[in-house]
């Protein structure tokens, strides 16, 4: 289910907020209307934590996370790093990087298994990107830009990338990654999916402006719909109606 | 509304999303909305007026183009289009692709405009719309047709006066300004006593009729400004201003006589001289030496003078015995100015016309006229003896010294004849009234055939409607123009002149 959310009447929320399967990070807000959104929609499944980078709150893209890591820029403060290593489970690595394009949600897309990067991250970083969030690394352009981690959003379900992406590039991004992908818009046709929307695999948030049009390309490329009765509505759909008839 | 489809970035490939408010598949593009959707989402032609007046003076029928300019132009012209867009703000914000008129009715006080506007929205989608707008068209009536309908479109006045007895010297004026065409800008002649107003829209106008008549006549200028109106917060202030003008008061034909001081700086003329022309000076000749001297304004206004006989006072002398003078007989003395070539001196007998075939002795005098007289002629000329003159100048003369009998012109007949021989015509700025001014006019068209100098300067044009007289008929000795210096007359209409 996706949900429409706004951070201080900013449609943006993927700048603010990061959302994996095990965690969820949240910037800290003037008010905690946007936290409240998070925390009533995950609450009871994964933690959701208030943090900052280096002072700033848009953590969204700064940092890169899936189930099992998460990377935070060089300029992270000790404190805040040792907050966000108290805040997590003890399941989920936290490694500081030092990379030039410190702004890692722009220029890192990732899944619990994939991660698309920009074609001129430091090597050191594709190798403790590939250590600490435990996926494999392909260097790749979305529509030719090199802000991969901008354009694209991606979970272990499906994927959406910026609206002009050919199908030649979507076809050849979707066997890379292993997931359906599909080009799509958030926020009343804003181009920068991953600024729009942060997604896990059974969730969605959205910008304000996100049009039900848009929700329902999510939904659909997301598989959030069945994210819950998965197993029982779609594989063993099959098999439960062969067996009742 | 059109959608313009943006430069295609990456190659047209089937890569379609759907548009994010209805949904339907579409090629990505800036807004990544449908064109439907992005119509209904944004106006280009928001800002626009769709509604606007158009001001329009019925009097002379022109478009007021603000601030203050008013314009002619026809319905559905290029012009009044202009005016129409020039109309529109916002305009500047989108790019004018077509305009054009939609058809109206002529009387309907409405011009519709459809215009074609392209728009740049949401970074880089470039709309094209089309849209009428609707001009009313209200009335207002421009500035010159409010003072026109005010009575009140003048701005400065020339008053040329001239106190004299014969109206000659504007008929003269009139046919300089003609020839000149010195009355393009004015509004409007209107006849007064003694003179004529020009009326003029500027003070410039008026300062130019002014500087003519200088060029032209021997005059004195006054100017005044009369303030009409003003407003001290913009400092404007609203003037009539009128000039006056004062042609010398004398006329061709005329005797005078001059103030001393004034015959000693002319060469010791003689102070009863006659007024041989009157052009931009005054041309004076002693019919008893023949000494000639020309008067300019200035020194005529230093020491103003007036006429002691008239054309009207002429009386008819004939001629009984002429003797020419021979060279040794003209009394010359050292320091005496220009003596004329053009005339012969002679010794004169003549008796009044009236009293010819009594018995009296031939009068003698002298005359300036011996090249065209002989025994028998009719003569024109004052009986200055016999008249009664208040002059001061004449005053201080010694009696003696003032001759009985002053000769002034040939008289060539009777003046029906004259003008039925006259095979030629001038124009004029507007019908005379044929009443007393008559004679005058006559008078002065005499004077253009016995004076090749005064005539020099006017257009003479040839009389199509003069039935040509047998030439036997007419006295041969009779003053005539000849045809060299008659102009066709290309029947050029009279130039309008409204009424003040």
């Amino acid at each position: 289910m996706a949900v429409r959310v706004q951070f201080e009447n900013n449609n943006e929320v993927g700048v603010f907020s990061k959302l994996t399967n095990s965690y969820c990070l949240v910037a800290i807000g003037g008010s905690e209307n946007f936290y409240s959104v998070f925390e009533a929609e995950l609450a009871d499944t994964i933690p959701v934590v208030h943090i900052s980078i280096a002072g700033c709150r848009i953590i969204g893209r700064m940092t890169v996370a899936n189930k099992n890591g998460l990377l935070v820029p060089s300029s992270t403060t000790d404190t805040e790093l040792q907050h966000i290593r108290n805040s997590l489970p003890d399941t989920v690595k936290v490694q500081r990087v030092e990379e030039r394009l410190s702004a890692l949600g722009n220029v890192i897309a990732c899944n619990d298994y994939v991660a698309l990067v920009h074609p001129d991250l430091d090597k050191d970083t594709e190798e403790i990107l590939a250590d600490t969030l435990d996926v494999e690394v392909f260097r790749q352009t979305v529509a030719g830009n090199v802000l991969v981690g901008s354009y694209t959003a991606l979970t272990n379900r499906g994927g959406m990338v910026h609206p002009k992406t050919t199908i030649q590039d979507q076809d050849e991004l979707s066997s890379l990654l292993q997931v359906p992908l599909v080009a799509g818009t958030v926020n009343r046709g804003s181009d920068v999916v991953a600024a729009g929307l942060v997604v896990n695999d059974w969730s969605a948030f959205c910008g304000m402006d996100t049009t039900s049009t848009e929700i329902s390309v999510i939904e659909s490329v997301f598989k959030l719909n069945d994210a819950k009765p998965t197993a029982i509505t779609s594989t063993m759909r099959a098999s439960l109606i062969d067996s009742m008839s | 509304m059109e959608y313009m489809p943006p430069e295609p970035d990456i190659a047209p490939n089937g890569t379609q999303i759907l548009c994010c408010q209805c949904a339907v598949p579409i090629e990505p593009n800036p807004s990544n909305m449908c064109v439907a959707c992005l119509r209904a989402h944004v106006d280009i032609t928001e800002g626009i007026p769709k509604q606007a007046t158009l001001f329009f003076c019925r009097g002379c029928e022109r478009y007021l183009q603000p601030p203050a300019e008013w314009l002619v132009c026809a319905l559905e012209s290029r012009e009044l289009l202009a005016v129409c867009l020039k109309r529109l703000k916002g305009l500047n914000r989108v790019k004018l692709v077509d305009a054009g008129f939609a058809w109206t009715e002529p009387h309907s006080k409405r011009i519709k405009v459809k215009l074609t506007v392209q728009g740049e929205v949401m970074g880089g989608a470039v709309l094209q719309q089309t849209f009428v707008v609707e001009f009313v068209i209200q009335h207002q009536m421009c500035d010159a047709c409010h003072r026109t309908e005010a009575q009140d479109y003048w701005r400065a006045l020339v008053q040329v006066r001239q106190r004299a007895n014969n109206r000659k010297t504007f008929y003269y004026l009139e046919q300089l300004i003609l020839k000149h065409k010195a009355h393009a800008n004015t509004l409007g002649i209107k006849p007064k006593h003694d003179g004529l107003d020009f009326f003029y829209t500027s003070e410039n106008h008026a300062q130019k009729m002014v500087n003519f008549i200088q060029s032209v006549l021997p005059i004195k200028c006054q100017h005044s400004k009369k303030l009409i109106s003003h407003d001290i917060h913009s400092n404007i202030y609203n003037y009539k201003f009128t000039f006056c003008v004062d042609i010398v008061p004398l006329s061709k034909d005329s005797v005078v006589c001059l103030p001393k001081k004034l015959t000693q700086t002319l060469g010791s003329i003689s102070p009863i001289c006659l007024v041989q022309r009157v052009t931009s000076t005054i041309h004076l000749i002693d019919a008893y030496t023949g000494q000639v001297c020309d008067l300019s304004s200035t020194q005529y206004w230093r020491y103003p003078f007036s006429p002691i006989c008239n054309p009207k006072q002429l009386v008819e002398y004939i001629v009984m015995e002429i003797d020419i003078l021979k060279e040794h007989e003209k009394k010359t003395f050292p320091g005496q100015g220009a003596v004329s070539s053009k005339h012969v001196l002679a010794d004169v007998w003549v008796v009044k016309a009236s009293e010819l075939g009594l018995d009296v002795s031939p009068v003698h005098t002298k005359t300036h006229l011996g090249h065209i007289l002989k025994p028998g002629d009719t003569v024109l000329g004052y009986n200055l003896g016999e008249s009664n003159v208040n002059d001061v100048n004449l005053d201080k003369l010694n009696r003696d010294s003032i001759p009985d009998i002053y000769l002034v012109k040939k008289h060539y007949g009777e003046r029906a004849a004259r003008r039925r021989a006259r095979a030629w015509k001038l124009r004029h700025m507007h019908e005379h009234p044929t009443s007393t001014t008559d004679d005058d006019y006559n008078e002065f068209l005499d004077d253009l055939e016995e004076d090749p100098t005064l005539r020099q300067h006017i257009n003479i044009f040839k009389d199509e409607n003069k039935i040509p007289v047998d030439t036997d008929e007419i006295d041969p000795t009779l003053p005539r123009i000849t045809l060299a210096e008659m102009l066709d007359d290309l029947a050029i209409e009279d130039v309008d002149m409204t009424e003040v």
